[in-house]
Order: structure tokens, then C-alpha cells, then sequence
């Protein structure tokens, strides 16, 4: 069975918030690229990669990504103009 | 400050059979905490050699059961974490799990509508957590449920849908079943499209009243129901979506 890759980032909210020590899929984040401004919550993840992937819904560009290292997590937010808190 | 997530050993005190594929899972736990329809636990196995496999399943209970959460689990049978629980687990054994999660996928009464429900299969399961919430609250939201399913033997809690429906206020409730329908069916019998969508939406005031819409689902159903709703001009703003994806 062709299984498809892509989720919703809220699919990897447990792992985000045990990162980041609270839950920031509502919060909304900027893509740097494009412009869009939607929920992290609603970027696409790719999760079966050596980290976890979240591009923009709109332009594809990835927004967040990160890696767990055996000195924890590397979370890199270059592809957000900024987060909102909400 | 609120205390960071984490995993915890839950105890199983309840299994109920929903399809022949899909069963309810009801777990105890002692951290529990207060969840939102729509929100999920992780579920995490650990093997005796240290492999770990994890995944995320929906809550099906409304909110007011506190120290006990329901979970949905559908039996994929490639899957390396819900045949555990279909095949061996039984009532008193213990499972590792963390939650409740997520704030993205969320519909809670007061957050408005009027409220487009549209689910696949096991999709329906954070669904069914919004109107049982909806119903436990005295939410009068116009709300209406589109439900695709394979077969009718494949709905899950469609005793409850039809209560719900048939209660003062209750939500609409449209089934479709994809691949067999029985003798004298009246409901939809293909995929969900945009006519049907938009007859969904009528229920509750058409597009034009601008729902609020939550699509849960394999990706096709999610992916398609979601551009055939920017394409009747909804905004994509009031439209959330929760894919599965490797759900196994």
C-alpha cells in the first residue's frame, strides 16, 4: 500500500511541546519565504526523515525543522518571520 | 506555569468494540488533565530490546470524565502499534502514554460555528469528541457531520449519531458509504465532493453563513474535501484539517 508522507505539524504536537515546553500549534508562525501566516498546527510535517520537516501550506519553503542529537533536540526556526503566540 | 507534558503509565479499563476494525480504548491515568475535543495522546511501545514505536490517537470522549481518557484506535493490520492493542491487549494492562495534545485541531463550545464536521473512517473520532462535547455543554452551534465510510458495518458510534441527531438541537448527520451499501440505503453511496458538501453545509446555513470546518481523515478525503471547499469560497482560515497519514 502507497502510503503517503505528509501530515499535519499537529500530528507531532507532543514532541514540539516536550521540545519547547508548551503546546505551539495554535500559535501562528510567518513563512519567510512567502508570507503566509497560518497556525503551526496546519504546516505540513515529514516525519520520516532523520528529523521532522514542517513546510508552508502555501509556498512549500520549510518553516521548522528539527533534530533529536544524542545532546538533545536542534530546532532550527529560520523559515519563521516570527511566531504569535496565542 | 502549567507542568510539561509527559509520558505517563496509564491503566486499560475498558475495551469496547466499535467495527470490526476499530475499537474504544478507555485508560486511567494519574496525571490526568482536562482535554479539548479534538486534541490526541501520543501512545508510545518499548520492546524488550529498547525499540520504541509510538503513535497518536484521537480522544472520542467529551470532557467530563475526568481521570480517564477514551481513545479510538483503528486496527491497521501492517501496523507495528495497533494490532498490539487490538490482538493483545485486555482490561488491567498498562500502556505508556502522553497527552492530551495539540491546540490547532480544537473546537470547543463557545469558539462559535456553525460548525461543518466532515470524517473518513476513524477520522470521525475527534469529531465525535466535538459533539459529544457540543451535546454535554447545551451548545446550540448548528452543526452538521458528513461521515464516509467503506461500508455500513464500518460506522463507528452510529447508535450514538443517530441519539444525538434525534435530540433537540442535535447535529445532521449525513452518512456516505463508498464501496457497498445495503438494500433500501438513502444515504450518499460515493466519495465526498463538492455537491455533497455543499449540501452538508446547507444544513447549517450554507458556505454563505461561513462555517467553521474541521476535516479528519485519510489524506485523499482530507486533501480533495479541503479544495473543494476553497473552491465554493470558503476561507481557508476557517478550515482545519487532520491528516493520517502511516497511521499504523
Amino acid at each position: 500500500m502507497q502510503e503517503p508522507l505528509v501530515l499535519d505539524a499537529n500530528a507531532v504536537a507532543g514532541e514540539l511541546a516536550e521540545m519547547m515546553g508548551v503546546d505551539i500549534t495554535a500559535y501562528l508562525a510567518r513563512c519567510a519565504h512567502c508570507g503566509n501566516r497560518d497556525a503551526i498546527g496546519s504546516l505540513r510535517a515529514w516525519i520520516h526523515g532523520p528529523g521532522v520537516v514542517l513546510r508552508c501550506v502555501i509556498c512549500s519553503e520549510i518553516v521548522i525543522r528539527w533534530v533529536q542529537t544524542p545532546n538533545g533536540p536542534r530546532v532550527d526556526l529560520r523559515g519563521a518571520a516570527f511566531l504569535q503566540p496565542r | 506555569m502549567v507542568e510539561p507534558l509527559r509520558w505517563q503509565i496509564g491503566t486499560v479499563i475498558a475495551i469496547r468494540r466499535q467495527t470490526d476494525r476499530v475499537s474504544s480504548f478507555v485508560i486511567t491515568l494519574p496525571d490526568w488533565r482536562p482535554h479539548r475535543p479534538g486534541q490526541h495522546y501520543d501512545v508510545r511501545l518499548t520492546a524488550q530490546d529498547g525499540y520504541q514505536a509510538q503513535r497518536s490517537y484521537s480522544i472520542a470522549s467529551a470532557t467530563d470524565r475526568a481521570g480517564e481518557v477514551e481513545l479510538g484506535i483503528e486496527r491497521i493490520p501492517d501496523g507495528e502499534v495497533s494490532p498490539y492493542f487490538h490482538d493483545v491487549l485486555v482490561e488491567g494492562d498498562q500502556v505508556e502514554v502522553r497527552g492530551p495534545i495539540g491546540g490547532y485541531f480544537v473546537w470547543e463550545p463557545g469558539m462559535g460555528g456553525p460548525l461543518l464536521l466532515v470524517g473518513g473512517g476513524s477520522g470521525v473520532v475527534p469529531l465525535m469528541s466535538m459533539l459529544r462535547a457540543r451535546h454535554a455543554a447545551g451548545d446550540g452551534t448548528p452543526a452538521v457531520l458528513l461521515y464516509s465510510s467503506r461500508t455500513i458495518g464500518d460506522v463507528i458510534y452510529r447508535e450514538e449519531l443517530e441519539r444525538l441527531a434525534a435530540t433537540p438541537a442535535g447535529p445532521s448527520v449525513l452518512h456516505t458509504l463508498t464501496r457497498e451499501q445495503p438494500p433500501g440505503w438513502d444515504g450518499y453511496a460515493r466519495r465526498v465532493d463538492a455537491d455533497m458538501l455543499r449540501e452538508a453545509a446547507a444544513r447549517i446555513g450554507g458556505l454563505d453563513a461561513g462555517p467553521l470546518a474541521y476535516l479528519c481523515g485519510p489524506t485523499l478525503l482530507v486533501e480533495s474535501a479541503a479544495a473543494a471547499l476553497t473552491d465554493l469560497g470558503m476561507l481557508p482560515a476557517r478550515l482545519r484539517t487532520e491528516r493520517f497519514g502511516p497511521s499504523s
